[in-house]
């Protein structure tokens, strides 16, 4: 067992605004900068939709990830081979059409425009040649279901659904989406770190971190393609790679993430999980219908004794183990099991949760069903569609979810490799939640009904209310439980201490040593 | 003449590869931000396909033929024996000289027609690809006119560039070529005395290791287990991200 200790986030679809707070706090700290002005680090999209950059799920177009082949596993469209033949033009990489040309308004334009007929307008212009263009796409360009039906029937997790469910959908994207907010998972089993040719990727040991080593970085541009999920960023100015640093700047001195620290619907949460690194060729090479169960198999158990023992063997600090038992993110995902990581199907072991949204999900459409209900609506809410309606009823129990209005195949394959029972697991789970509160709070439920839900899924009452306590009270510390970085005993075996002595400071780089 | 043959095999190689040295040294060392291959296929993808591929496989090859026969030109000399392997050589060589012709070709005309890829042309860029071109278009003119150039450089070039390393520089024979081929060597010097300045570099962080390292990489920050160890508790290596 090789314990090791990773940052780990998980984000509560459920609470997401869309309000793109997140994306703009991160772009304003990290890439407000010439050659990364079309970078959004942290973006959110609207589900159902094509995202950023355009279908990006789609690993036909963008070749990223891993592959099974025989026993273990290979990267897609990079790899030693392919990576190197490649080099002098990568055949998968996309080009900044596929995500957008950023660009400005000619403000200067309103202001010093001369005395004319007609209004002055602020012509856009391109960031990167400074010449009027004409705005075709730009982030988030389908946010909200704008744009749609083009947009988000392209979305490539429409896939396996029955015609007739994607109909239903289409019907629904008048009412029903979800916003994903998305940013690099820190991977265990990276492949941007697998696929870059000079090495300049690598994953921090001591809290898993992934960053790119700037001053190595030869602009060969094969992450692009590897990462699946396109979190791995060109720079088209300075000829380097960027990515999502989870503000480790911020983390080491134990600060959020910016992202994290500014959401609004504080969806977010971020913690330490121990993990065993011994297993990750075996569960990344894990059949794609026990992907899921192997990845959470390998996050160890913080309390276990041995684990501890392990843990402390390999130089994992005390305050990183107490900092693994108070974490938010372990607590969603393996105590509860409440959360899934994003496409597992990717097999690049991601270590970013998320809630799946019980909201869109719930409130089915029932046909004719409704007939007598429809005869007592406003005539506005009819406009709809005569047969359909937004059924809120809970009288039975999971039956909402049953014939869910938002196809749990869509959310199976989006988190859990298609595996709809899954999915379903942890929409029981919160709906039992939700149940027992409505329960302790109104009180208007059958009481043995209540029970029921919850031995259903296999939560006791205290579990809910954490569960409860940790979605919506959760203050700032409960959400964000940082490990100190010990970079007070790193720095020992970076430098000797000593050396500085004797030294002044105010621009003496040298020592002020006597001359020869 | 004499001097301009002087200068121009003499003062010219030794001051190229100085400066070559100790630019790529100091720029290695000295400025490793700025030290990429400046990839622009994120700009522009389609075009470049039909540059850089053709120039740089081109290219690749040429480089490794003229390097054998520098190194190896008793090699070359007994392949050369037969005709039809002569032939072979040459037509061959020929070809992959075309290659690269046209797509420098293509990646001239790209920079200067994407109004994107315009943007981020530097002069060194259009310089270092203008000399390319123009190295290239000598070659093969060189190839075409004074047959058979492998047999005559393992015979000629050989000697001259072994005098050259070993600081005993002969000249005698490089000076009476025609002056096609003494164009096609100076501009070859020139164009190494212009690495350090360019972006030509990447050509010496060509990443073949990535064929023998292990897919993943972690880097520690401390070395885990001997910071808890009290004996050990002054290490004076860097670890490898600071
Ligand atoms: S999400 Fe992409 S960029 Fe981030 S660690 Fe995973 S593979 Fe690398
Ligand atoms: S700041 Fe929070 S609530 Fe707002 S879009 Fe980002 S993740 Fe969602």
């Amino acid at each position: 067992m090789d314990v090791r200790s990773q940052v780990s986030m998980l984000f509560h679809l459920d609470k997401c605004i869309g309000c793109h707070t997140c994306s703009i706090a991160c772009k304003n700290i990290w890439t407000d900068r010439k050659g990364a002005e079309y970078m959004w680090w942290n973006n959110v999209e609207t589900k159902p939709g094509t995202g950023y950059p355009t279908k990006w799920e789609d690993q036909d177009i963008y070749k990223g990830g891993w592959e099974k082949s025989g026993k273990s596993i290979s990267l897609i469209g990079s790899g030693k081979l392919k990576g190197l033949v490649n080099i002098f033009h990568n055949p998968h990489l996309p080009v900044i059409d596929d995500y957008y040309e950023p660009w400005t308004y000619k403000y200067s334009n309103l202001i010093e425009a001369p005395a004319q007929d007609d209004q002055p307008t602020a012509r856009p212009i391109s960031l990167i040649t400074g010449k009027p263009i004409e705005i075709k796409a730009g982030p988030n360009w389908d946010d909200d279901l704008s744009g749609s039906p083009d947009y988000a029937r392209k979305d490539p997790n429409l896939e396996n659904l029955s015609p007739a469910e994607q109909e239903a959908m289409f019907q629904l994207e008048k009412m029903a989406f979800f916003y994903l907010p998305r940013i690099c998972n820190h991977c265990l089993n990276p492949a941007c770190v697998a696929s870059c040719p000079s090495g300049a990727i690598y994953k921090r040991g001591e809290d898993g971190i992934v960053l790119i080593n700037q001053k190595v970085c030869r602009a060969w541009r094969m992450c692009v393609t590897a990462c699946p999920y396109k979190k791995s960023y060109y720079n088209w100015s300075t000829g380097k790679s960027e990515k999502c640093i989870l503000c480790y700047p911020r983390i080491e001195s134990g600060i959020a993430p910016a992202c994290m620290h500014s959401c609004v619907g504080r969806i977010r949460y971020l913690g330490v999980m121990l993990y065993d690194a011994d297993r990750i060729n075996e569960v990344a090479s894990a059949d794609v219908n026990n992907l899921v169960n192997s990845q959470l198999s390998m996050i160890l158990d913080p309390f276990d004794e041995d684990v501890i023992a392990s843990a402390k063997e390999n130089g994992v600090a005390d305050s990183t183990i107490k900092a693994a038992q108070d974490s938010p993110v372990y607590k969603f995902v393996k105590e509860w099991g409440i959360a899934l990581p994003l496409h597992p199907e990717f097999r690049t072991l991601p270590m970013l949760f998320y809630v799946p949204p019980l909201l869109p999900v719930m409130a089915s459409l029932s046909e004719q069903k409704n007939k007598e209900q429809l005869d007592k609506l406003d005539p506005i809410a009819k406009k709809w569609d005569d047969d359909w309606l937004y059924d809120t009823s809970t009288e039975e129990l999971w039956g909402t979810i049953d014939d869910a209005r938002f196809p749990l195949q869509y959310m199976a394959n989006m988190f859990s490799a298609g595996d709809t029972c899954k999915v379903k697991d942890i929409m029981k789970k919160l709906m039992a939640v939700r149940i027992h509160r409505r329960d302790k709070t109104v009180g208007d439920l059958d009481k043995e009904n209540v029970k029921k839900t919850l031995k259903d899924v296999n939560l006791s009452a205290d579990s809910a209310d954490d569960i409860y306590y940790l979605t919506s009270l959760a203050k700032f510390d409960d959400r964000f439980v940082i490990p100190p970085a010990h970079r007070e005993q790193a720095i020992e075996m970076v430098e000797n201490t000593g050396d500085v002595k004797g030294s002044s400071g105010f621009g003496f780089i040298e020592k002020p040593a006597r001359g020869i | 003449m004499d001097l301009l043959n002087n200068f121009l095999f003499i003062a010219l190689p030794y001051i190229a590869l100085t400066v070559f040295l100790i630019g790529t040294i100091y720029r290695y060392k000295g400025t490793k931000f700025k030290f990429s291959s400046l990839s622009s296929q994120f700009l522009e993808g389609k075009k470049l396909f039909w540059g850089s591929v053709p120039f740089h496989y081109g290219i690749m090859v040429l480089f490794f033929g003229h390097l054998t026969a520098f190194l190896l030109p008793d090699v070359i000399l007994s392949w050369n024996s037969s005709p039809l392997r002569l032939m072979i050589l040459e037509v061959s060589a020929f070809i992959f000289g075309i290659s690269a012709l046209v797509g420098m070709f293509s990646l001239l005309i790209r920079r200067k027609t994407n109004p994107r890829i315009e943007i981020i042309t530097s002069k060194m860029d259009l310089l270092i690809e203008l000399m390319l071109l123009i190295q290239i278009f000598f070659g093969l003119w060189v190839a075409y006119e004074y047959r058979w150039g492998s047999s005559w450089f393992a015979s000629v070039m050989s000697p001259y560039l072994t005098s050259i390393f070993t600081l005993n520089p002969q000249i005698d024979a490089v000076s009476r070529m025609p002056w096609v081929i003494k164009i096609h060597v100076s501009l070859a010097f020139t164009i190494v005395l212009l690495i350090p300045f360019t972006r030509l570099v990447h050509l010496l962080v060509f990443p073949l290791s990535y064929l023998w390292r292990p897919y993943q990489k972690v880097i520690w920050n401390w070395n885990r287990k001997k910071i808890r160890d009290p004996k050990t508790l002054l290490n004076v290596t860097r670890s490898k991200n600071n």
